[in-house]
């Protein structure tokens, strides 16, 4: 789908229905605003033999992605479900050898969607050196800093350039512009993909590029794809500014995936929510 | 009445972070972040510059607005003094997994990952490891997977590295040129063998190491009110559990007055 300046409001099967089989997907932290309303979509959509890319780690909705058969890579600088643990589907698709791993460090997922942001091939940077984490990725490449008058090696981290950006957000206004606060890694994200999905609690009718307040704050329309309302759409994942992490509900997820049995009947239940 | 062995730890980190000026802690370490926060706290009390504090996660305790990279740019620039990693594994040349145990990528035990380990290892001056579980399995010979290396050769760009390691049984510093770690003091009610045992790799220690210096009395009580108040905007089923562990203490120290 091609951005658009003036997005119209879609509904999730929608946003659900550009994400095809093989793509690249951007997720971001758990803090930062994850579409968990896009991850159900997602499933019911089932484009599977996908590429995850963390920013920078990831959590609940790519595990569910992974235990539901759907990727077949991720690139993360870590999975945890925080408080409630591991993520168990992605810790037994690593034992399985079912998905194959790219790790990483934070700044190195950082270092390479800003590359893609700027168009360059390739960000430099410091770290990695006579790790493992580099011992295993033959993407990253070592150079002999050119501007240095000694021996100065340096990491060069390719460009990470997704397909699509999938994220959450408080509010979108009627012209497609999303306003993301202090989440500057969702602009990251956007910068880098071909395509991004937002999901949103709500649509305002003033345009957020109006106010040089809000302004500072909001995506340009510009960089965004499509737009859907998502009323609690982090649930269970927390929303900055509007609502708290449900970490028993997390903790629930994480018991009940313990198993491939309790991780079906997870979903079903949740797919019932959805039903009703 | 005495300090509790957390309280013990949370002075220590606050003692590793003198002269600071910025640290940053992760998200889920309420111990560390305690630590800063005591820091902070005791510098106010002294008239001593301020300790900037920024964890990871918070909403009170964050001022970044630049996003999760900001972070990685603020420590690349030198703007962050001191950091709290752990690991899976940890071994005697401060090398730390944070990925998984047995062979990589099928890992037999997979842990979350290695979050910004590999880059804030080499630029943040003072790392200071922290693992409670001080045993044989964590702290290893030789990690099976090199998160972040302890020492890396000469040509590497290298502002940072291991501080001091703290475990619920002692505190290590660590000397790069070895490289390895000494021991530098014993948590009260704990031996040297009993840390021996728990270490699967070779330190260096005094015959008779000292004993971890508990907080002196105005200091708990800083860390009992004003701290364990902070905390309890971010971590506040931590500081609860805190709360209790104290009250249970008075509880006992009381009865046991009685008796």
């Amino acid at each position: 789908m091609p951005p658009s300046n003036s997005a119209p409001i879609a509904d999730l099967d929608r946003l659900a229905g550009a994400v095809e089989p093989g793509m690249a997907l951007a997720l971001p932290v758990d803090y930062a605003g994850v579409s968990m309303a896009m991850t159900w979509a997602l499933l019911a959509r089932g484009a599977g033999d996908l590429h995850i890319v963390n920013v920078p780690t990831g959590g609940m909705q790519g595990d569910i992605l992974i235990g539901a058969g759907l990727v077949r890579s991720v690139e993360t600088s870590a999975m945890t479900l925080g408080e409630a643990g591991g993520a168990p589907c992605f810790n037994r698709a690593v034992k399985s050898g079912q998905i194959k791993l790219k790790d990483a460090t934070c700044p190195a997922i950082h270092a390479g969607l800003m590359a893609a942001q700027k168009g360059s091939p390739f960000m430099p940077m410091r770290g990695l050196l006579e790790s493992d984490l580099l011992k295993f990725r033959d993407d990253w490449k070592v150079i002999e800093n050119p501007f240095a008058d000694s021996a100065d090696p340096v990491v060069l981290i390719p460009a990470i350039k997704p397909d699509v950006a999938i994220f959450h957000a408080p509010m979108a206004d009627r012209f497609g512009n999303v306003w993301i606060g202090r989440r500057r890694e969702l602009a990251a994200m956007a910068y880098a993909s071909a395509t991004t999905l937002v999901t949103v609690e709500r649509v305002v009718e003033n345009n957020l590029l109006a106010d040089e307040l809000s302004a500072a704050g909001t995506l340009p329309a510009l960089y965004v794809s499509d737009i859907a309302v998502a009323s609690n759409g982090a649930w269970p994942y927390g929303l900055w500014g509007e609502y708290p992490t449900d970490t028993a509900e997390i903790i629930r997820y994480a018991r009940a995936a313990r198993t491939d049995e309790g991780f079906a009947a997870y979903l079903a239940a949740r797919a019932a929510d959805k039903a009703a | 009445m005495p300090a509790t062995p957390r309280e013990i730890l949370i002075h220590t980190i606050a003692g590793l972070l003198d002269g600071v000026r910025h640290v940053a802690v992760g998200a889920s370490s309420p111990i560390p972040a305690a630590g800063a926060m005591l820091r902070r706290a005791l510098n106010r009390r002294a008239g001593l510059p301020p300790t900037r504090i920024s964890i990871l996660g918070s909403r009170e305790h964050n001022f970044f607005t630049n996003g999760s990279a900001e972070l990685f740019d603020c420590a690349g620039q030198g703007r962050i003094d001191a950091f709290f990693l752990g690991g899976g594994q940890i071994d005697g040349r401060g090398n730390i997994n944070l990925v998984g145990a047995g062979d990589y990528p099928r890992s037999s035990v997979r842990w979350p990952g290695s979050f910004g380990s590999a880059y804030l290892y080499y630029v943040v001056p003072r790392v200071i490891l922290f693992r409670e579980e001080h045993s044989p399995r964590v702290f290893v010979d030789k990690v099976d997977f090199v998160s972040a290396p302890g020492v890396t050769g000469d040509h590497v760009y290298r502002k940072g590295g291991p501080y001091a390691l703290l475990t619920g049984l002692g505190l290590f510093s660590f000397d790069k040129r070895r490289p390895g770690f000494t021991l530098e003091s014993v948590h009260p009610g704990h031996r040297l063998d009993d840390i021996a045992q728990a270490t699967g790799f070779a330190f260096a220690h005094e015959p008779a190491p000292r004993t971890t210096p508990p907080p002196d009395g105005p200091t708990l009580d800083l860390l009992r009110h004003q701290v364990l108040d902070e905390l309890n905007e971010t971590y506040p089923a931590f500081a609860s559990a805190m709360k209790a562990d104290i009250e249970r203490d008075a509880e006992r120290h009381d009865t046991g007055r009685r008796q």
